[in-house]
């Protein structure tokens, strides 16, 4: 159980709740309230992974979610979920955890060859090296870099956890719960305003859980937070939201948050999600995000044990863990003497505090002499010894030359560093706010605000408890006297000490060392150097956006938090242009890695998307239908029998429904019912066939286009009465014909007295197709007379269907005789069921979607979005005789007149036959008049559509080519891999040309 | 996700029951036979694609059905006005300055 790092007491660890935990295998032990990072460094153990282009030994290095080198996996329910943050995972009993980016171990990694080979990999190597010869792109370049990307590995399997979302609305979001988010927290509340608090830790209080130098009403701010939190967590008006990172802020105050629910349980409740994504509006917000420290970028600043000074201090004070026996503290501010101070208190060896300042401040001076602490003024690290730990570090004398004078070596196993403090001003930005360059804090904090929130304390630059607590409150009362316009008298608190915060360094420091061979680190996680930076300048990148993307500085899952104010200032010096003019790359969501489980949440597999089925969808299953996707239908395919595969099926179904008959389940067809006194006018200005003196009782095929004069959707539409049409739409435009009706109506025809409904889902439609079609229905169909001469071809009666009403269309899509059944939906199950079991009767047969689209084709008959793209007009579909040429307006018939429309060279609606009736050209293949065509040669068109027609015994196709109702007979070639097929272009009307079938 | 004020519901639901239609006030011309090259090409594709102050259609579509107008700020999303198709567009350059841009 020995945990050599571990302080004899102190901290808010549970030191009567010993846990057990793995890393690599290893069993170790921690405490109930550890981070993984905490409870590794108890064990003294700070090397923890390998980094990403290099593969050097690197430590933990932060406490927090801005941790760039401490990403683990983390194995649970069997599989390892990678890339987490050691620092963020909570500990608990069993856990078990394994480094990332090394093979084969930690401890000795092959791929740490990188490290010496660094020469060879500067800023940008990737574009310089992977050029030439150009066949190694895809046999060699690629499978290395894919093999080398990443650290972490994904998981095997589908994720086993599932994910909650809520939506919330609140009158004051309070992001961050250190001292000033809770005094914001406490003010908003007291007004009895609905506030939700969040923090993306395990516990309430920020900062507050480390300090040990300050004091609330004189006491130990720890309780002050204990005492807040019991006091908002009894109030209704109050959500408390902890282990919840707020990471997306969009528009009109929509704020992502996600909550981590049972992550941190050795056993969770089954039923609870993994992560819950709550989506809030709040009427105002508070980013209380607070600040995090800088590293100091001297020459090998990376190696494990060399940590934030912060970081140092918030491990020993909350965790009661050492960072090291004998620690150096490097800093060029106040706030990291306060981590020596503490550090000296607990027994730690500090072996000196080397500020970079001259005069470091008085008071701290003699605190550190009291102490007997040594301090070495102007005085900055140069280098550090030691491969998998740090063990000792040279230090320079900052000469007033600029240059920097040997100040001899010390031997440290831990090195705490602070370049000062940076905002966290991502959520501001993420809400399109600009940050403003504070010269006087030496910071960027936010500007104005764009929407309505405000950042309170250290995210804006501002330090000291009793300084950051005023702000605080005073951001709550006015968040919420915005929100619900009222005010509240609270008890405020006084504070004493947790002054620190100014003042700092920016960029890479001067040192004594040969300048070609070290190497001080900016961007951790992506192994960028100072000297990266510089070249990426040197070879041309003027922006910070620039120069980012070539270096990778600031791509890093801290989206350059910790790095991107000393590349900043690094890129400034090279280019010799003040800081504030060399731009500041943009934060952007998410604020820290998130889940693709956490966005998905419930919507995978069957609830992925809603499922739509047709009537005949369970008697298609228990028959052995195969089904495939339309949109979101399921439509039946084929129905193979007797183990025929697809073409057997097919060319069964497709005769027999040219023999004897076929039914088809046709209840996918969008359907809008038209209805009113001006109904016949707005389809006569709808579509481009008139309307206006079809009969009721007739139907008619209708083409509709949008104004520029190309086809968008089909259909057949009948007409019920003077007042009523019945318009069918195809299945895919169902939803954006009724949008497109109800646009022109309200907003271009406000006049015209219409009402338009969708009607897809109330009707279930059975397509009766073939020449015994009509005494395949007449048992069931009462109150029509199905005579040719009383129902002909396109035409339309209301009747009974077994008793049921039913609208009947007499309509084919398949060339033969036909009817189209449509029954309300409840009845449609009743329907197919009826007419399956009576088409056996005549040796029918039902048929699916394949099926439909081969005896279409036969017919030569377009299916719009397969035949057509959007760029097809009428004429160019052979359609011109569905013009309504008087019509005094339609939707499309200007656009139509457009001289590009009507120029010649159009490409027109063909049909072709290959040469070999047993080729089957591919869909999409491309049309040449050339049998081998030069390298560069514009096709002639494109083959849009391509079956085996089993009533010609042959293969058929239909496409568009240039001119190709000129070219009838004329051979081209359709270029393919295996050689050129020469084919024959015809009409498009393969079968029955004469259309007598159809009139029976 | 924008909140979005429907004039006709009279009340603020958010986006995802709405569809944005493009920019308001481009008006078919009434007889489109009349209708010069220029302002056929005008009607059907020319749009100022403003950065700053428009006014768009947007239509209630899981709501009321209802289009409508809007006036927004497209650098920074904040809606300015809402009102019913059919009326008169608003002065875009009042409404701005009032906004203070």
């Amino acid at each position: 159980m020995s945990q050599p790092f571990r302080t004899e007491k102190g901290g808010r660890i549970d030191r009567n709740a010993p846990l057990t935990f793995t890393f690599d295998g290893e069993e170790l032990h921690g405490h109930k309230g550890d981070t993984l990072a905490s409870a590794l460094l108890a064990n003294g153990i700070h090397l923890v992974g390998r980094s990403f282009k290099y593969h050097r030994p690197r430590g933990i290095m932060s406490c927090g979610s801005e941790e760039p080198n401490a990403l683990v996996g983390i194995y649970r329910n069997g599989d390892q979920t990678p890339n987490l943050r050691a620092t963020q995972v909570e500990l608990y009993q069993g856990l078990q955890s394994i480094s990332q980016n090394r093979f084969p171990s930690l401890g000795f990694d092959v791929g740490a060859v990188n490290d010496f080979m660094s020469p060879l990999f500067p800023a940008g190597f990737y574009y310089k090296t992977f050029m030439w010869p150009k066949s190694f792109w895809d046999r060699v370049y690629e499978p290395i870099i894919r093999a080398a990307a990443g650290l972490g590995k994904p998981p095997k399997s589908p994720d086993h956890d599932h994910y909650g979302n809520l939506y919330a609305h609140c009158d004051v979001l309070v992001v961050g719960s250190g001292p000033s988010g809770l005094a914001a927290a406490l003010a908003a509340a007291e007004t009895g305003a609905k506030v939700i608090l969040c923090d993306e830790q395990a516990e309430f209080g920020g900062t507050l859980l480390s300090e040990s130098s300050a004091s609330i009403d004189g006491k130990d701010p720890a309780d002050w937070v204990s005492e807040t939190i019991a006091a908002l967590g009894a109030m209704d008006n109050v959500t408390l939201l902890p282990r919840t990172t707020a990471f997306g802020y969009f528009a009109h105050n929509f704020i992502s948050l996600a909550e981590r629910v049972t992550e941190h349980l050795a056993e969770a409740d089954p039923r609870l999600p993994r992560e819950r994504l709550w989506q809030v509006r709040a009427k105002e917000v508070v980013i209380a995000a607070g600040a995090i420290e800088r590293p100091m970028v001297f020459p090998e600043n990376d190696r494990p044990g060399i940590l934030l000074a912060d970081a140092g201090r918030t491990y020993l004070n909350r965790y009661g863990v050492k960072v090291g026996h004998k620690v150096l503290v490097a800093t060029a501010c106040d706030s990291a003497w306060q981590a020596a101070f503490d550090l000296a208190d607990h027994g730690v060896e500090v072996v000196a505090i080397a500020d970079m300042r001259e005069t470091p401040p008085e008071n701290l001076m003699a605190i550190a002499s009291a102490r007997g602490i040594r301090v070495e003024a102007g005085c900055v690290v140069t280098g550090t010894l030691g491969r998998k730990r740090i063990k000792a570090a040279l230090l320079g004398r900052l000469m007033t030359s600029g240059q920097v004078a040997s100040g001899g070596q010390v031997e440290c196993d831990a090195l705490l560093m602070s370049g000062g403090w940076t905002p966290t001003v991502s959520l501001y930005s993420q809400s399109r706010g600009k940050v403003v360059w504070d010269a006087d804090k030496g910071a960027y904090v936010p500007g104005v605000s764009v929407q309505n929130e405000r950042s309170t304390g250290a995210s804006k630059g501002l330090y000291g408890l009793q300084a950051t607590l005023e702000d605080g409150y005073a951001a709550g009362e006015e968040a919420a006297k915005a929100a619900i316009g009222k005010t509240a008298k609270i008890t405020k608190v006084a504070a004493t000490g947790g002054e620190a915060g100014y003042g700092g360094t920016l960029g890479a420091l001067p040192h004594d060392r040969n300048a070609s061979r070290v190497r001080a680190f900016v961007d951790y996680q992506n192994d960028v150097t100072a000297k990266d930076v510089k070249l990426a300048v040197r070879e041309g990148m003027q922006s910070i956006e620039h120069i980012k993307r070539y270096t990778t500085t600031g791509m890093a899952t801290d989206q350059g938090r910790l790095s991107n104010m000393n590349a900043l200032q690094i890129a400034s010096g090279a280019l010799e242009r003040p800081m504030t003019q060399v731009g500041l790359t943009t934060f952007r969501q998410p604020f820290t890695p998130t889940t693709f489980g956490l966005f998905a949440g419930i919507s995978r597999g069957d609830f992925f998307d809603p499922v739509r089925k047709t009537p005949s969808h369970d008697w298609a299953v228990e028959n052995g239908g195969v089904f495939e996707d339309v949109g979101q239908w399921k439509r039946t395919w084929y129905f193979p029998k007797n183990g025929e595969d697809i073409h057997s099926a097919v060319t069964r179904e497709c005769k027999t429904v040219r023999d004897s008959v076929g039914l088809f389940d046709a209840s996918t067809l969008g359907k809008i019912e038209v209805v009113g006194p001006d109904a016949a006018e707005f389809l006569e200005r709808m579509y481009t066939n008139p309307w206006k003196k079809l009969a009721p009782g007739r139907c008619r095929y209708g083409l509709l286009l949008n104004d520029a004069g190309f086809i968008t959707d089909d259909g057949v539409i009948g007409r019920l009465a003077d007042d009523r049409f019945h318009v069918t739409t195809t299945t895919g435009g169902a939803a954006s014909v009724v949008a497109r009706m109800e646009d022109y109506l309200q907003t271009e025809w406000p006049d015209l007295d219409v009402w338009i409904t969708s009607t897809t889902e109330q009707y279930a439609v059975a397509a009766v197709q073939g020449p015994k079609a009509r005494d395949v229905i007449a048992p069931f169909i009462e109150g029509i007379d199905l005579s040719a001469d009383a129902l002909p071809h396109m035409s339309v009666k209301e009747g009974t269907f077994c008793g049921v009403p039913c609208r009947l269309f007499r309509i084919s899509f398949t060339g033969e005789l036909g009817f189209e059944i449509n029954v309300s939906r409840r009845h449609g199950k009743m329907m197919w069921e009826t007419l399956a079991k009576e088409i056996e009767k005549h040796d029918g047969t039902t048929y699916g979607t394949e099926s439909m689209h081969v005896l279409r084709a036969e017919k030569g008959y377009i299916i719009v979005g397969q035949d057509t793209d959007g760029t097809v007009t009428p004429q160019d579909a052979g359609m011109s005789w569905a013009i309504g040429k008087k019509k005094f307006d339609f939707v499309g018939k200007r656009g139509l007149e457009r001289p590009d429309l009507t120029a010649e060279n159009r490409p027109q609606f063909v049909g072709l036959l290959t040469k070999d009736p047993k080729v089957k050209l591919e869909e999409g293949a491309q049309i040449t008049v050339a049998e081998n065509p030069a390298t560069g040669t514009s096709a002639e068109g494109y083959v849009t559509s391509s079956y085996f027609s089993p009533a010609l015994d042959r293969t058929i196709a239909l496409a568009m080519v240039k001119n190709g109702q000129a070219l009838d007979g004329k051979t081209l070639y359709v270029p393919m891999p295996d050689g050129s097929i020469p084919v024959e272009v015809t009409g498009t009307v393969f079968y029955d040309k004469e259309g007598a079938r159809i009139n029976v | 996700m924008l909140l979005i004020y429907c004039p006709y519901c009279g009340v603020e639901r958010p986006e995802t029951e709405f569809q944005c239609g493009g920019e308001a006030h481009i008006a078919r011309p009434a007889d489109p036979g009349q209708a010069s090259e220029e302002d056929w090409v005008e009607f059907l594709y020319m749009r100022t694609n403003t950065k700053g102050i428009a006014a768009e259609r947007w239509r209630h579509t899981n709501g009321c059905g209802r289009f409508f107008n809007a006036v927004r700020d497209t650098v920074s999303d904040k809606f300015l006005k809402f009102y019913k198709a059919g009326e008169t567009m608003p002065d875009l350059e009042a409404i701005a300055k009032e906004a203070g841009k």
